[in-house]
């Protein structure tokens, strides 16, 4: 081991080869060290996650939907958010093409829902005439009233095609949950991820389709 | 030098050998208190340094007696903390004293930071001191914000609910980093125990961590001075600056009047009226949180009102105005600045992505960039700044007049984001903003124009 007869003079006295050789183990030594350092941070993050009972809480939640009549909504609750199932009927449907003039985001582009639902009816093809959006107005967080009938309404006017009011700042949606022009709310409401199972809806759950 | 007056104590003289063997107690404290040399010409903005170690000093210690009863519960909390106010001895004191306290910590660092940009302390070779000093501003903020949710009120529940959303706009890792942040899927009793483990160990430890590296930046290239002057360039045959005093007792005095000054004002406050009028403890935040009823209008504490200012006036005509400014500010690269073809070409570059990103992004996510922008630009102030001369009293017109463009546009912001938004207040914050951002794009412009008046070689001192 001709490397043993430098290693005792000093440093300096290191051959190139050596000098490589302590190079790489101080490397391998630091990259090693750096690894688990990174490895042992893991359950420190990971520990801030939710929790078992958090996620419990956030499950997704199921709902029967066979029962729901034309024209009838109901709020299942989701996470601590009121979420809106609509049953539209022919006329709303209808209501909904005849406003989108008024409309500050009638396509959905800034607004958040699932691909599924960036349409005009903001639902799922598979059943369009039902609606599923967090009841939630997206300027401050407030629940929005519904507004179900067609016709004359304080609140939404005139011609109301129906809609949603939110009485804490006067944001107006239509009856897709999209908002209207010149209200403090600029995007429509939100559309969680859900999918059907039979005539079971699950919310909060799609097994992350995107159709 | 304190050693040196006790020669004829042999005793205290013996246990400090004793101990300057094994600790280096008096080579510390002649470094840095009895030997350490400022300007003679100090004047009242120079209380506030020593003024944001005491403020940082008693919000530790009214926060280790809140720790004592306070309850980190969703369930507790908010009872917890009217517990202390009525039931624990002397325990509304110490609450008032930490509330009123966090306010008082932001007005002497606002301060600080203020006489820093005025006499140019960030200028070199302080750059380091003043970097730290943006460091520990940041957390500072994160602490105030961590602690502001401890109460469990309303507004603190709908505060961290609207400041933790920002982070949503981030592009495909924004939900599940909020989620993270949260440890829940709305803001609960997870947040609020992280938000205390944070508030009352990990910012205090950074926090007096960073005051210590900004002291020690500072020892080593000496404090800066009314007149923006080098001490050392007159010494004595001792190479002691001509201008300059010992800290101590010299500034150690002087920072006690300061301390007797403030403590006036702020006691005053903390005893005659500790909410300062729903400013300092906001009127929504007197009722729990209430996760199904926001507060009708959520408004941070006063000393974030200029940045939630800024995040809120980001609508699209804004962007469309700092497009239009973007583009000037490249136009006089190319035609007036004495700047290499590179620079210009590269500062080109940065315009167009900075052009098409405000074309394409959404409104939301500029806010929350340029809101963040307007804590960065503090960080590269020491390199915008290129007059020949550091101190106000004699730079150029034209800084004095961006200077205080900037103030106006800087308190105009802090005041309408204590506010409901109207058009018309939304249009002035936005006019607010743009002025905020020219000052410091223009800085490296309007610092190197105008006559600036002739150093002084000494201090400017007269002895009273």
């Amino acid at each position: 081991m001709a490397d043993n007869n430098v290693s005792d003079v000093n440093a300096d006295g290191m051959s190139v080869e050596d000098r490589k050789r302590r190079r790489f183990l101080t490397g391998m030594t630091a990259g090693f060290g750096a690894i688990g350092a990174g490895v042992a941070v893991v359950p420190f993050v990971m520990s801030m996650a939710p929790s078992e009972r958090a996620k419990n809480a956030g499950a997704p939640v199921q709902f029967d939907f066979s029962k729901l009549q034309e024209g009838q909504m109901v709020k299942v609750e989701w996470r601590g958010k009121p979420v809106v199932l609509l049953q539209r009927t022919s006329e709303m449907m209808d209501g909904l093409e005849q406003i989108e003039g008024n409309l500050a985001d009638a396509a959905s582009e800034s607004s958040s829902q699932p691909v599924y639902a960036q349409n005009n009816k903001r639902s799922d093809p598979a059943r369009p005439e039902l609606l599923v959006m967090e009841g939630v107005c997206t300027h401050l967080g407030c629940s929005p009233v519904e507004k179900l009938a067609i016709g004359p309404d304080p609140q939404m006017g005139d011609d109301s095609q129906g809609g949603f009011f939110c009485p804490c700042h006067g944001s107006k949606f239509d009856l897709a949950g999209r908002v209207y022009k010149d209200v403090p709310a600029t995007t429509n409401m939100s559309v969680p991820p859900y999918r059907f199972d039979g005539s079971v809806i699950h919310i909060g759950d799609d097994e992350g389709r995107i159709t | 030098m304190a050693i040196h007056r006790h020669d004829n104590h042999k005793s205290a003289n013996a246990v400090m050998e004793w101990v300057d063997k094994r600790f280096p107690a008096t080579k510390v404290w002649n470094e840095h208190l009895a030997e350490y040399m400022a300007a003679k010409n100090f004047n009242f903005w120079y209380f506030f340094g020593s003024l944001a170690i005491l403020m940082l000093v008693l919000q530790l210690a009214t926060g280790i007696f809140l720790t004592m009863h306070y309850k980190p519960d969703a369930q507790l909390a908010f009872a917890s903390v009217e517990y202390i106010m009525r039931d624990v001895p002397f325990g509304w004191l110490v609450r008032y004293l930490h509330a009123t306290g966090a306010s008082m910590f932001f007005v002497v660092v606002y301060l600080h930071m203020f006489r820093g940009v005025i006499y140019g302390s960030h200028r070199e070779p302080r750059e380091l001191v003043w970097l730290i000093g943006c460091v520990i501003f940041v957390a500072l903020m994160a602490e105030a914000f961590m602690g502001y949710l401890l109460p469990w009120g309303n507004m603190s529940y709908w505060g961290a609910q609207v400041i933790l959303s920002l982070f949503d706009v981030i592009p495909y890792v924004g939900p599940a980093l909020t989620e993270w942040i949260r440890g829940d899927f709305v803001i609960s009793d997870a947040t609020l125990n992280r938000f205390f483990a944070f508030h009352v160990i990990l910012l205090p430890l950074i926090l007096v961590a960073l005051v210590f590296l900004h002291l020690v930046a500072l020892h080593q290239v000496g404090s800066n001075n009314p007149d923006g002057i080098d001490i050392y360039d007159h010494v004595d045959e001792d190479g002691k600056p001509l201008d300059g005093i010992a800290f101590f007792p010299y500034m150690v005095i002087k920072d006690l009047i300061g301390v007797a000054g403030f403590l006036i004002i702020y006691l005053g406050i903390v005893f005659f009226w500790p909410d300062g009028g729903g400013v300092l403890l906001e009127k929504d935040n007197f009722a729990p949180a209430n996760p199904l009823q926001t507060p009708p209008d959520i408004v941070p504490l006063w000393y974030f009102t200029p940045f939630y200012s800024i995040l809120r006036a980001s609508t699209t005509s804004l962007l469309f105005a700092l497009e239009i400014i973007t583009g000037l500010i490249v136009l006089w690269l190319w035609i007036r600045a004495k700047v290499s073809i590179k620079v210009k070409i590269g500062f080109t570059l940065l315009a167009i992505g900075v052009f098409f990103g405000l074309q394409f992004g959404s409104g939301k996510a500029w806010g929350v960039i340029l809101m963040a922008a307007a804590i960065v630009c503090f960080f590269l102030l020491p390199w915008l700044d290129r007059s020949p001369v550091y101190s106000i009293r004699y730079r150029s017109l034209p800084f004095k007049i961006a200077l205080v463009l900037f103030l106006v546009a800087f308190v105009t912001l802090g005041y309408l984001g204590m506010n409901a938004p109207t058009p018309g207040k939304t249009l002035l914050a936005q006019i607010c903003t743009v002025v905020y951002f020219a000052f410091f794009a223009l800085m490296p412009w309007f610092t190197s124009i105008g006559k600036t008046k002739p150093e002084p070689s000494r201090v400017v001192y007269e002895a009273h």
